[in-house]
């Protein structure tokens, strides 16, 4: 008996590749399954509007010439819009990148083409990858697939809708401050932001480079970890960030926790969090503990620290890692007086009112006799914040349990406070200025809304990261969607 | 005037390092290029590009540096320097702000001075802004973006805009000597800015400097030095104050004017470049790096004094470039002989590259050929101008020394029973003269020679031969 092409999307990566590979589904039934799913929920005005750019005549030519034996083969998959594609335009969500088409193809989309993957579609974000909702989209906001009134979260929400709907079983999103985890805890998947420097930057467009990483979505734990080893390894020919290690095999048929120390950072469960989101994680930690782990109090005593640090440093580079988008190339260009009349009416018509506010934070902690008292003091905490890590890991704990988000998915429109929307990135930015990896998991619902928990390990350390999580995935099982 | 001022100069010196691809990707460096042929998403920087540091780059700014006694640092960092303009695509230059990779060097410059060197760093070119190619546009270049730089700084010693031109010679030497850079004014491969001020003699602090830009020969600097030296002295005799700026040298014009753009303004907000790791050099790497440095020419001079005896002219024309060194030294080792090497080269090679425009490099005659000629010379199997005549050959033809000079017949002839031949039938055919030279007539002896050379066509050794006439005269 063979699944529906419909069943099979459903199924996941590891199914519609193993399927594809031994010849019992092609892979152009599964792409054009793809486009069927996408046509039923994105378009319209209460379409999801995850999907920025898709051409189905240009997908279907690349399942021909596509591998047949790669590990994603056949594999449809949704980019975020900042990363370099050939084939569909990368607009960053910006209307300065409009129809802007790469000529050169990022490290990821190439790695993914090579493993047989079919890329189906751009995900929406917010601009530049800058906000918390995709509200900051300049092609307006992506809907939740849970509840379409609702925000998917953000940067990335439109990889992550994407594959919540069943459009695709993984898609790629960037996360520079928590982009990737917060929507996957929204949308209820798996979202992974792995070690700074494991996934190259080559390719996805630059907001805050010593913070930006490109991160996984898959629906499963096992989805998002053949999506991590595809995309993950050496590639510093391309990118001096980029780490000199191989691609770990992440997959494991282990499930049980015996001998890992898991530790609760009491910063990250505060009295404020809500009794739900309490319980839900309380829940997991029982999970972790049913499966051998051993559960310990920890303190990362700066975290408090980590959110004003995050937004003077990520603001700063994005003042510079923008400056490029001046009218001169390519993208948008809008005539004034002189040059600097056309840098303006360029700058400040292409870009979106969050873009603007940080490129102006940015460029303002920088400047002359500013630089000392923000950036530098910025960077200085940062090595304290990213010491509270190392710390923990050397009092012998390997990997850390925290929820993503203090709540779940909010309506369209309710944040319109920008200091209340960069709260949302409370529990996740540390990772980020520690350049440790982190993935979201699924681990129940608040009020019919996905909420998820999160695994911290130390750098480099993604093998532990994922047995932890493929263990509570196993043990929650239904429950962590209920 | 009652007061004398005196004259502070520092120099920023520009040079592009001679590396085949460009500081941060893998486009070519070549000059004079279509426009636009030589870039790629990097030094486009299109959305998503990122730097990879040219590890030759990095390389020739060590030599660079330890050439000129700077200390290079273990760890640098590449800054990001912000400002937005069309030829610079990132709005930003990469380069090195608090963390240079070298500091602290000097550089004599003759006549017992040395400048001291602030700091040498690294960092990319910019683009070019073509002004003139269509009516009411700007076109840019970006075949220069990305190509790669050291900046050398040196401190604000140079008392005299004499000083200034032989620091700017003794700069360029060096870096020649250690093939860092073509060092071309022209291609732009070069670049002065000159920060000038004037004190009176005497006063601890100095007072405000203005910039000048656009010097494009050692010369414009020195004149350029002059013409707003003397505007700062006669604004501080008016009692006036002179305004930090930028200020352009016009060399047609012969004037130094202020620059339209208030670059003195700018704040560039420079940060650490998060693109790149801190630049870390071992210093196991950095002594390889001082031991592949060549001699340098001070060094040179005086060892050719010391082992060569040769005087300080010579030694000074003989060093003026590191590939005629070199080749001098092979020719005397080859010869034997360096004093007639160094006449060799200074006279005839020289001379011949004068005439041709040719460089060393390109000179058909090896060291090693003209230094087998000259050893023929001492071993008395040429004379001095068949010597001549077998070089032009060897330049004309190729062929090594002793192969043309026997096919053309050039040899000296030494033999004792040829020469003796030729004697005896001088003596035959000159009865007379030999009869009177044998009497004692010794002033016939040169009259004699003469003809024995004339029957040997000029071959026979007119060493040998005056001794073997000599020995007749005496019985």
């Amino acid at each position: 008996m063979t699944a529906t092409p419909e069943a099979l999307l459903q199924s996941g990566a590891g199914a519609i590749a193993a399927a594809v590979r031994e010849g019992k589904v092609r892979s152009r039934t599964v792409v054009e399954a793809s486009f069927a799913r996408a046509a039923e929920v994105d378009a319209g005005p209460s379409g999801l509007n995850c999907i920025l750019s898709s051409d189905m005549n240009g997908s279907l030519q690349l399942v021909d010439s596509a591998p047949v034996g790669g590990a994603l083969a056949g594999v449809p998959v949704v980019l975020k819009d900042n990363i370099a594609t050939t084939m569909l335009s990368t607009s960053c969500g910006s209307k300065i990148l409009e129809g802007y088409v790469s000529p050169y193809e990022s490290t990821v989309a190439r790695k993914l083409r090579e493993a047989g993957a079919i890329l189906v579609g751009k995900g929406n974000m917010d601009e530049f990858a800058m906000g918390s909702s995709t509200e900051f989209s300049a092609y307006g906001p992506a809907r939740n697939p849970i509840d379409r009134s609702r925000v998917p979260g953000g940067s990335s929400g439109g990889s992550a809708a994407s594959v919540a709907a069943g459009i695709v079983p993984i898609a790629l999103g960037s996360e520079t401050g928590g982009s990737v985890r917060q929507p996957a805890a929204f949308c209820g998947i798996v979202g992974v932001k792995p070690t700074y420097g494991r996934i190259s930057r080559f390719g996805l467009v630059a907001f805050a480079s010593s913070l930006d990483n490109i991160g996984v979505f898959g629906r499963t734990v096992d989805d998002a970890a053949r999506a991590m080893e595809v995309v993950s390894g050496d590639d510093t020919a391309n990118d001096a960030t980029s780490a000199p290690l191989d691609a770990p095999g992440l997959r494991t048929d282990s499930r049980d926790l015996t001998g890992v120390v898991i530790g609760r950072p009491k910063e990250y469960f505060p009295a404020s969090l809500p009794a739900a989101m309490q319980a839900h994680c309380d829940r997991a930690l029982d999970a972790l503990r049913a499966r051998g782990a051993e559960i310990r109090d920890v303190s990362l005593p700066h975290t408090d620290l980590a959110l004003p640090v995050y937004y003077i440093i990520a603001p700063a580079e994005c003042s510079a890692n923008l400056a490029r988008f001046d009218g001169v190339r390519y993208g948008l260009r809008l005539e004034g007086e002189g040059l600097r009349g056309m840098y303006e009416a360029t700058r400040s018509r292409g870009f979106g009112a969050e873009v603007t506010r940080r490129i102006l934070l940015g460029t303002y902690v920088l400047s002359a006799g500013y630089y000392d008292a923000y950036y530098r003091k910025a960077m200085d905490v940062r090595a304290l914040i990213a010491r509270d890590f190392t710390d923990v890991w050397a009092s012998g704990v390997h990997a850390l349990f925290t929820p993503t988000t203090a709540a779940p998915a909010f309506t369209i429109g309710a944040i319109s406070d920008p200091y209340e929307m960069y709260l949302c990135d409370l529990f996740t930015v540390s990772a980020n200025l520690a350049e440790v990896p982190a993935m979201s998991i699924p681990i129940g619902r608040v009020g019919g809304l996905p909420v998820g928990g999160q695994v911290i390990a130390p750098r480099f350390g993604e093998q532990v990261m994922f047995r932890i999580s493929y263990a509570l995935e196993s043990e929650l099982g239904g429950a962590a969607h209920a | 005037m009652s007061i004398t001022y005196e004259m502070i100069v520092g120099l920023e010196v520009h040079v592009q390092l001679k590396t085949r691809t460009k500081a941060f990707c893998r486009c070519s460096t070549s000059f004079g290029d279509h426009p636009n042929t030589n870039t790629c998403p990097v030094c486009l920087a299109l959305p998503g590009a990122l730097p990879v540091l040219n590890a030759r780059a990095v390389e020739l700014a060590a030599r660079a540096a330890l050439a000129l006694g700077l200390e290079v640092h273990e760890r640098s960092v590449f800054a990001r320097k912000n400002y937005f303009y069309p030829d610079l695509p990132k709005g930003y230059q990469i380069s090195q702000f608090d963390r240079p990779l070298a500091e602290r060097g000097t550089l004599a410059i003759g006549g017992g001075r040395s400048i001291g060197i602030t700091r040498i760093h690294m960092e990319e070119d910019a683009g070019k802004s073509v002004h003139d190619r269509f009516a009411g546009f700007t076109a840019i270049d970006l075949n220069r973006a990305g190509v790669p730089l050291i900046e050398i700084v040196s401190e604000p010693e140079i008392r005299s805009s004499a000083e200034a031109g032989a620091y700017l010679r003794a700069l360029k030497e060096i870096l020649l000597y250690a093939e860092v850079s073509d060092c071309s004014m022209e291609e732009g491969s070069l670049r002065v800015d000159a920060n000038v001020s004037a004190r009176p003699v005497g006063e601890p602090s100095y007072r405000t400097r203005t910039e000048i830009k656009n010097l494009n020969s050692f010369s414009n600097v020195e004149r350029a030095l002059e013409i707003e030296y003397a505007r700062h002295c006669a604004v501080h005799e008016a009692g006036g104050s002179i305004v930090q700026q930028t200020m352009l040298f016009d060399a047609h014009k012969n004037e130094v004017r202020g620059a339209r753009s208030k670059e003195g303004s700018h704040d560039y907000r420079y940060f650490p470049e998060p693109d790149l790791p801190p630049l870390v050099l071992a210093s196991a790497w950095i002594q390889g790096v001082r031991y592949g440095l060549p001699e340098f020419p001070a060094a040179r001079r005086a060892r050719y004094a010391a082992s060569y005896s040769l005087g300080v002219a010579d030694a000074e024309v003989l060093t003026a470039s590191r590939a005629v060194g070199d080749y001098f030294e092979k020719v005397a080792s080859a010869a034997g002989d360096p004093k007639a090497a160094a006449n060799w080269v200074m006279g005839e090679v020289l001379a011949s590259l004068n005439e041709s425009g040719g460089d060393i490099g390109e000179f058909p005659v090896k060291a090693e050929s003209l230094g087998e000629l000259i050893a023929l010379i001492r071993n008395g199997s040429l004379s001095n101008t068949a010597a001549k005549t077998v070089l032009a050959t060897m330049l004309r033809e190729g062929g090594t020394a002793a192969t043309i000079a026997a096919r053309d017949g050039r040899l000296q002839i030494g033999d004792d029973s040829a020469l003796i031949a030729w004697i005896d039938e001088v003596w035959a055919e000159h009865p007379d003269e030999s009869a009177r030279f044998a009497g004692g007539e010794r002033k016939l002896q040169g009259v004699l020679v003469g003809f024995v050379m004339k029957k040997s066509k000029g071959r026979a050794d007119p060493k040998k031969v005056n001794q073997l006439l000599g020995a007749r005269a005496g019985t």
